[in-house]
């Protein structure tokens, strides 16, 4: 492929989304232009952007907290669904054990375990919020690798076999890299979900300095161009996570490149 | 059958091998019956027969994947099961079950990692390999980006890695096109010729059976037993004129007229056989 070719190519593949935000940006202003709607119920996109720029520094301490919260979440969520994934298929009995348990526990209004939380940290505490989405983020995982460790080829585990592997060899040779695109499908579906719990887990209680108070606190004011700056913050750390995932996974499970290489 | 010729070090012996799905249970399958079998060193036999024959069942057994309920099959002089620890034998499939995540060298060298061999004795082994399948500019290469006969190619190339003097192979040509089917063909007999290979090569095509084999071993279901053996007796040098050669018209007969006479047979005991 030329440098001309791949430019054009990046060209038609950013140009059509990023006209429509456009048009829709444009839209948003002239209607509120045209119907007069008070800043003070839909701000315009022009006074958020402006928002955004002024109080750049508070937007941007709220979205570390809460995104660092996500984060750890995220994480550690990911290592233990991963983790806890690989020791029960490797042992029948835990699995039997694992799965009714992790479907109803999944199965809770997951949210509702950081008021139980609340009370056992100190209030200006972000344990409680990054357990919450620790154990969220788990579930998505731990159901995508379980399903990635039993889909095996069954010719991969003929040869396997032929050659006298051990389990422990066919574990590290074929289920792992065989589960990754697996892992790696729940880490980019558990991400935004991550950041949702993050901001939601805000709402319990505990210090008012992350994205979901500040959003909260502000919209219910009259600065709603404020609080609509909190939320592009909230989407920037959307698209960060979004971003990450996807890199971590071309990085990781380079076999896998050939759509983006065609 | 040939029993009484059968050296003990022969790279394949089976005396009096049943296999028995399910025993005892309603569904229980005679897969096969009273097989005696004996592979010459170097020797390419084909295993041949409707579908239910028990020929991949077959196979497998000498692969030490599937267990015999009595008999005894020995390779090279041991148990099946420590021919499968040594990894004496390599095998290749209808899949070519290649590891989508290794690059085509990575995944000749599979084999040879299992066996604790050192990194740079691999590395020179797979580049021996490609060249011996001629894929050698394909080393970096990932599965995907390589045609159905180039990766069915690679996966011989990894089944000779540790030169094995035995190869197994199950219908390893059987999802490809005619043409790239008489290609491969060819090339496997070259490459076997060249290291001295036995082989033991399940097949439902007929051409491919008498093409590749010293003999022809054509099996018949229900129960699965070895009903005619053919000795092909084409010589060694074969090439695309050999597909037009008489010989070659009478032995596809004779083949056919073996598999003919199972299928007549299985009508006359009102056995369908699809």
């Amino acid at each position: 492929m030329t440098t001309v070719e791949r430019v054009r190519r990046a060209v038609a593949l950013v140009l059509p989304p990023l006209l429509l935000g456009v048009v829709f940006l444009v839209a948003w202003q002239s209607w509120i232009n045209i119907s007069h709607v008070q800043p003070y119920v839909v701000p315009r996109p022009s006074e958020i952007w402006t928002s955004f720029v002024n109080d750049f520094e508070l937007v941007r301490r709220a979205s570390v907290v809460t995104g660092m919260n996500a984060l750890v979440g995220l994480v550690l969520g990911s290592l233990f669904g991963f983790g806890i994934a690989v020791l029960t298929n490797r042992f029948e009995v835990a699995s039997e054990l694992v799965n009714p348990l992790a479907i109803t526990i999944a199965a809770v209004p997951a949210v509702v375990i950081v008021g139980v939380l609340n009370n056992m940290y100190s209030l200006d505490s972000q344990i409680p919020r990054r357990i919450m989405v620790t154990i969220s983020v788990f579930f998505v995982v731990f159901v995508q690798v379980v399903k990635g460790l039993r889909q095996n080829d069954a010719t991969q585990m003929e040869l396997m076999r032929s050659y006298a592997a051990t389990p422990r060899q066919t574990l590290r040779k074929v289920r792992l890299p065989n589960t990754m695109p697996f892992f790696f499908t729940g880490v980019r579906t558990a991400a935004p979900l991550a950041l949702i719990i993050a901001l939601v887990s805000e709402y319990f209680g505990g210090t008012q300095d992350g994205l979901g108070s500040k959003i909260s606190g502000t919209l219910s004011g009259s600065n709603k161009a404020l609080g609509f700056a909190y939320v592009l913050g909230g989407a920037l750390v959307g698209l960060i996570f979004f971003a990450g995932s996807n890199l971590l996974e071309y990085l990781v499970v380079p076999w896998r490149r050939r759509t983006r290489s065609r | 059958m040939e029993n009484s010729m059968s050296n003990p070090n022969d790279p394949v012996v089976i005396a009096g091998v049943r296999k028995i799905f399910n025993q005892g249970k309603p569904n229980q399958v005679d897969a096969l019956i009273d097989i005696d079998l004996t592979v010459r060193a170097g020797e390419f036999v084909s295993l041949i027969g409707p579908s239910g024959c028990g020929k991949s069942t077959l196979l497998r057994l000498i692969a030490d994947l599937l267990q015999p309920s009595a008999g005894t099959i020995t390779i090279n002089g041991k148990s099946a099961h420590q021919a499968r620890v040594d990894q004496d034998y390599g095998m290749a499939f209808q899949q070519s079950g290649l590891f989508e995540w290794r690059t085509v060298a990575r995944n000749i060298e599979l084999p040879l990692e299992l066996k604790g061999w050192d990194k740079a004795k691999r590395r020179a082994r797979a580049v021996e390999m490609l060249e011996l399948v001629k894929l050698p500019e394909f080393a970096d290469h990932y599965p995907w980006q390589l045609s159905g006969g180039m990766q069915q190619r690679v996966a011989i190339a990894r089944a000779l890695a540790a030169h094995p003097g035995l190869l197994l192979m199950d219908e390893p040509f059987g999802a490809l096109d005619e043409m790239t089917r008489e290609h491969m063909q060819a090339e496997l007999l070259r490459i076997c010729a060249a290291a001295g290979t036995t082989v033991v090569f399940v097949t439902h095509s007929i051409p491919e059976a008498v093409y590749l084999a010293d003999r022809v071993v054509v099996m018949s279901p229900r129960p699965g037993r070895i009903t005619t053996v053919v000795d092909v007796a084409l010589g060694r040098d074969r090439d695309e004129l050999t597909r037009e050669a008489s010989g070659f018209f009478g032995k596809v007969t004779e083949v056919r007229e073996a598999l003919r006479g199972i299928e007549l047979s299985l009508e006359a005991r009102g056995i369908e056989d699809r």
